[in-house]
């Protein structure tokens, strides 16, 4: 069991890149792409291809990047100068990556087991460090020791620069007109910028960030498969509106950490609902779809609650008010 | 500054809802000028907002702005030379966005962006040096997101993004129609001000005569997409909205909709 959390939590670390992704198209540029799908596994492909064929794995995952932010320039461009609707330029594109990933692949399953990746070589280099044995202290009285801690913390270390940067970069001139593009689109066109290059390279960073993590997830799980991006859009749906729900998304800073936080929040979810005996591996995609439906709805409930609540409340002062004048009322009338 | 030679628009051409939106009109704005622009609903005063902003393109004519052929340049690079406040207050705005960060997306209206950092300091005081000039407090709640500012403050804050570029030619489209009176005229007021101070070249258009009255030095009335009546500087200052209601009767031989009427 603790084995099994833990490892949620590594995953967790490495989806929040994808999760991050989406909250740039999602929210950000107010754009449900569903290329996600296509994308993460792009990247798991390109990534694979290239360490079997012996690239250096950083390099091969760095690769694997900018394929992603071609396709979701492509989906930019479908929706932006085809003039179709943001929902099918993203079918579209998930559907023709669905046969590109087979031809980049060449077979629908490309094995990493004996390969150096960029996992192996990092836990290699965290070993070298000697760090395992002080943070394995902090589980003392557990009984349970990580094979090595060295994945989940550069993973979050990646994770939380990963959102550093996109702060900052939607604090510039370039990052503020993006979000002004996703808010107001008017506005900002009468403001001089071109509104059609900025949904096309929000898409091509939102893209990046998931096919990064599809890069780093088949090296982390062993494997690439064709069919690994089925569903992943609405796993990043569900980090983002987990994470907002939770952690509060008044500000981007807070906002983009929330999202890290429902990304690992929704692997541990996941991990804990399958342990639950009459759940099976393939109701993964059930459980999923109920997480992001109470995640939408509870919210409204309890907010509902709350203003009735409120309501009741302001109810009963202002009868105990009209109760204390009119007792006054009574008092003045016996003494005159 | 602003000049529009033989612009010509027809709508759904070759159909039986064909409409001729402008026909062949002549406009000439000098550097300085602020033209006041009245007409009944279809007498195509928004279809010449478009067409010089370059939202729409003309069928035929040139769009000539500082001496510079402009026609068929897309509207998002016209809008570096062009500022445009809309009737709908939450038009010129983005409301999930705080208030210098709105400011500074309309700062680099005339520059192209980069990836240097949005709100520095030395632009967060000349904002606030700006906001003060509004005198509705907005300098002290710059971290404020704009939507949660009033209709009247918004279109405010969107009449100072627009004009503190200075830009060769400040559009304002029924900018104070969406307003409550009070607000319309605090609105109108600043129009007044901050176009005398930048003397920016100015096109209003208005439904409300007495605004296009007050405002401006030049008039035009629009009618069935021609120019049917024009005032210069010494005319438009003995004009009453009597006599330009009197005017259209005369030029059009017809009464002016009650609707119109309403809105004196």
């Amino acid at each position: 069991m603790p084995t099994a959390i833990f490892g949620s939590i590594e995953a967790g670390a490495i989806y929040a890149l994808m999760a991050l992704g989406v909250y740039l198209s999602f929210r950000i540029l107010d754009f449900p792409d569903l290329t996600v799908d296509g994308s993460f596994v792009t990247g798991a492909a390109v990534a694979a291809v290239l360490i079997v064929g012996g690239t250096n794995p950083f390099l091969a995952t760095l690769i694997a990047l900018f394929c992603g932010f071609a396709a979701g320039c492509m989906t930019g461009l479908l929706h932006t100068k085809g003039k179709i609707n943001p929902l099918l330029s993203g079918i579209l594109m998930m559907i023709a990556l669905y046969s590109i990933n087979l031809r980049i692949m060449g077979k629908s399953n490309v094995p990493l087991l004996s390969e150096e990746t960029v996992i192996t070589k990092l836990s290699g280099f965290w070993q070298s460090l000697g760090l395992d044995n002080g943070l394995d202290a902090l589980l003392a009285g557990t009984g349970f020791a990580p094979k090595t801690w060295g994945i989940l913390i550069l993973m979050l270390l990646l994770a939380l620069v990963v959102k550093v940067m996109i702060d900052s970069f939607l604090k510039t001139d370039f990052g503020l007109a993006i979000r002004a593009t996703g808010n107001n689109e008017t506005m900002i066109r009468s403001f001089s910028a071109d509104t059609d290059l900025l949904k096309i390279i929000g898409l091509g960073i939102s893209n990046a960030l998931v096919a990064l993590s599809g890069a780093l997830i088949a090296q982390y799980n062993g494997f690439s498969d064709v069919g690994m991006g089925i569903g992943m859009i609405v796993i990043g749906l569900a980090s983002v509106i987990i994470g907002e729900a939770i952690f509060g998304a008044k500000t981007i800073v807070r906002a983009t950490l929330a999202v890290i936080g429902g990304a690992i929040l929704y692997r541990l979810i996941v991990t804990l609902a399958l342990r639950v005996d009459f759940l099976e591996t393939g109701d993964m995609k059930l459980i999923t779809a109920f997480i992001v439906v109470c995640a939408l709805v509870v919210p409204k409930i309890v907010e509902r609650q709350r203003e009735n609540q409120r309501k009741k409340r302001r109810l009963v002062q202002s009868k105990q008010k009209a109760n204390e004048s009119g007792e006054q009322f009574a008092a003045i009338k016996t003494n005159s | 500054m602003l000049q529009l030679k033989q612009i010509h628009k027809v709508f759904n051409e070759g159909t039986p809802d064909e409409k001729i939106a402008l026909e062949r009109m002549n406009l000439h704005l000098k550097p300085g000028d602020f033209m006041t622009v009245i007409g009944s609903n279809g007498a195509g005063k928004s279809t010449l907002m478009n067409l010089i902003s370059g939202k729409l393109i003309p069928d035929l004519g040139e769009v000539i702005i500082d001496e510079k052929d402009v026609t068929t340049v897309k509207e998002f690079k016209r809008s570096r030379l062009i500022g445009r406040v809309f009737q709908d207050p939450m038009a010129g705005t983005a409301p999930a966005m705080t208030i210098e960060e709105n400011l500074a997306i309309a700062y680099s209206r005339t520059t192209s962006r980069g990836l240097k950092r949005g709100v520095t300091k030395a632009r967060r005081d000349f904002f606030k040096e700006k906001l003060e000039t509004l005198h509705l407090g907005l300098e002290n709640r710059l971290q404020a997101k704009v939507g949660l500012l009033s209709g009247g403050e918004r279109q405010a804050l969107s009449l100072l993004m627009v004009t503190f570029t200075e830009p060769k030619i400040l559009l304002l489209d029924e900018h104070t129609a969406a307003l409550d009176p009070s607000r319309a005229e605090l609105i109108t007021a600043l129009t007044k001000e901050i176009v005398e101070a930048y003397n920016l070249t100015t096109l209003m258009v208005t439904h409300n005569m007495q605004q296009a009255l007050d405002l401006g030095n030049r008039l035009i009335m629009m009618d069935k997409g021609q120019i049917i009546f024009e005032a210069n500087e010494e005319q438009k200052q003995k004009l009453s909205v009597d006599k330009l209601l009197e005017e259209f009767q005369r030029i059009r031989g017809e009464k002016m909709s009650s609707d119109k009427a309403v809105l004196i």
